[in-house]
């Protein structure tokens, strides 16, 4: 799972009113490489969670990114920044390790990548 | 038994380590799962500025549909119930990123996040009650609520379902505009039985033109979600004087099956999708008195 999944993941049991973000257990995280992309990088950046997504990043052992959000523009202009921003959004995978719910502390599972959403009867 | 796999098994259990199997050896599964997903895309209607988007894959399965949105340069995000479908999509090195859950408990996404679903053959599932705790209503419910939840507005899902009866569609849809999407069921062949796929295309926010729902293939410009009624009209209405005509004479009139006869049943199998020689000047010519 890459952290831009993450940072659309929430916690979707039932009575939960602030499940984002979900905490991350890292256990392997492994790098694939993937060809850059401008377009979808400034496409995706308004929707993505800054706090959330660079805590995440450093909990995955990557700490080149700013802790606060970073002006649009630069965007536009710094290649080196959307260098960063693709390679922890898109090449950092969890391959195995656990998501936990901020408010009740359920732990979801990742494994083999796949991270196990699925909720329990009394949870729905 | 039934050929419909929805009243075999849950989901869960009907695609096991065989059935998902079926997903990579069958070149006939795959051409057709690549060809819905093809159509999807099509009716998602995404803007043509090659801007990558970020789509949701609701029942991913193996990663046949997801495959078809990489070919088309978009990142996406798979949803499946299934562990041995997901096994196989992992074996097959699909580029999206895969959950495992249950669309039926809702979808965990942040609202607004997401620029367009797609599904194949995958909701009709939600109509099935598999355990105990399962009630349709409440399922479809969760399910469209947290789609429209967190599609961007503006955006389309597009899900190729396979109701079983009218009733299951009825339900699907009405579900669909009760959480608030605005859209309508498209119909591909809806003349023939077997090419025959309903498209449901669901656009987030309220009905306006740029929402309309584009028509369905090889139906003749007729209107699509209403192929039902539309059938055939001239045969509906029943002319009352052929009613009193005395037998004999409509006998004489039924002499063998002329050109026009011909003409009618090759546009009929035309219809339904079927390969049909072109109309030609030999085209239920008389034959030779010699034969």
């Amino acid at each position: 799972m890459r952290l831009l999944t993450h940072n659309m993941l929430s916690c979707n049991i039932k009575g939960v009113t602030n499940g984002f973000p979900l905490r991350i257990e890292a256990e392997k995280v492994v790098e694939k490489q993937l060809e850059i992309n401008h377009d979808f990088l400034r496409n995706i950046f308004p929707k993505i969670d800054w706090k959330a997504f660079s805590d995440a990043s450093r909990i995955m052992g990557y700490h080149e990114l700013p802790e606060e959000p970073p002006e649009p523009s630069v965007l536009e202009s710094d290649a080196e920044f959307l260098g960063k921003f693709h390679h922890a959004l898109l090449e950092l995978h969890l391959e195995e390790g656990a998501l936990i719910c901020p408010e009740t502390g359920r732990k979801f599972p990742v494994s083999k990548g796949i991270p196990n959403m699925l909720l329990l009867e009394d949870e729905v | 038994m039934s050929s419909r796999p929805e009243l075999q098994a849950p989901p869960e259990i009907f695609y096991d380590d065989s059935e998902a199997r079926k997903y990579t050896s069958s070149s006939r599964i795959a051409e057709i799962q690549a060809k819905l997903s093809e159509r999807a895309l099509e009716l998602l209607a995404l803007p043509d500025d090659g801007v990558p988007r970020l789509l949701l894959d609701i029942g991913c399965g193996s990663g046949l549909s997801g495959e078809t949105i990489t070919e088309n340069g978009h990142q996406w995000i798979g949803l499946d119930i299934s562990p041995s479908m997901l096994n196989v999509a992992l074996q097959n090195e699909v580029e999206g990123d895969l959950l495992l859950g249950d669309m039926g408990q809702g979808l965990g996404l942040r609202p607004g996040v997401i620029d367009g679903a797609i599904s194949i053959s995958a909701v009709q599932w939600l109509c099935n009650a598999d355990k105990s705790s399962h009630e349709p209503r409440l399922r479809l419910k969760a399910f469209f609520g947290s789609l429209y939840r967190c599609l961007a507005r503006g955006a389309r899902a597009v899900l190729q379902v396979y109701p079983e009866n009218l009733a299951q569609r009825e339900l699907i849809l009405s579900y669909a505009m009760r959480a608030g999407f605005a859209g309508g069921v498209v119909v591909d062949f809806p003349h023939s039985t077997k090419r025959r796929k309903e498209y449901l295309v669901l656009t987030c926010g309220p009905p306006s033109l740029s929402t309309a729902v584009p028509g369905g293939k090889g139906e003749d410009g007729e209107s699509c979600s209403d192929d039902e009624s539309s059938g055939d009209e001239e045969n509906q209405t029943v002319s009352i004087s052929d009613r009193h005509r005395p037998r004999k004479k409509q006998k004489i009139n039924k002499k063998g099956k002329d050109r026009g006869w011909v003409l009618k049943k090759k546009e009929q199998m035309r219809r339904k999708g079927n390969v049909v020689p072109p109309d030609t000047k030999y085209t239920a010519r008389k034959r030779k008195a010699r034969f």
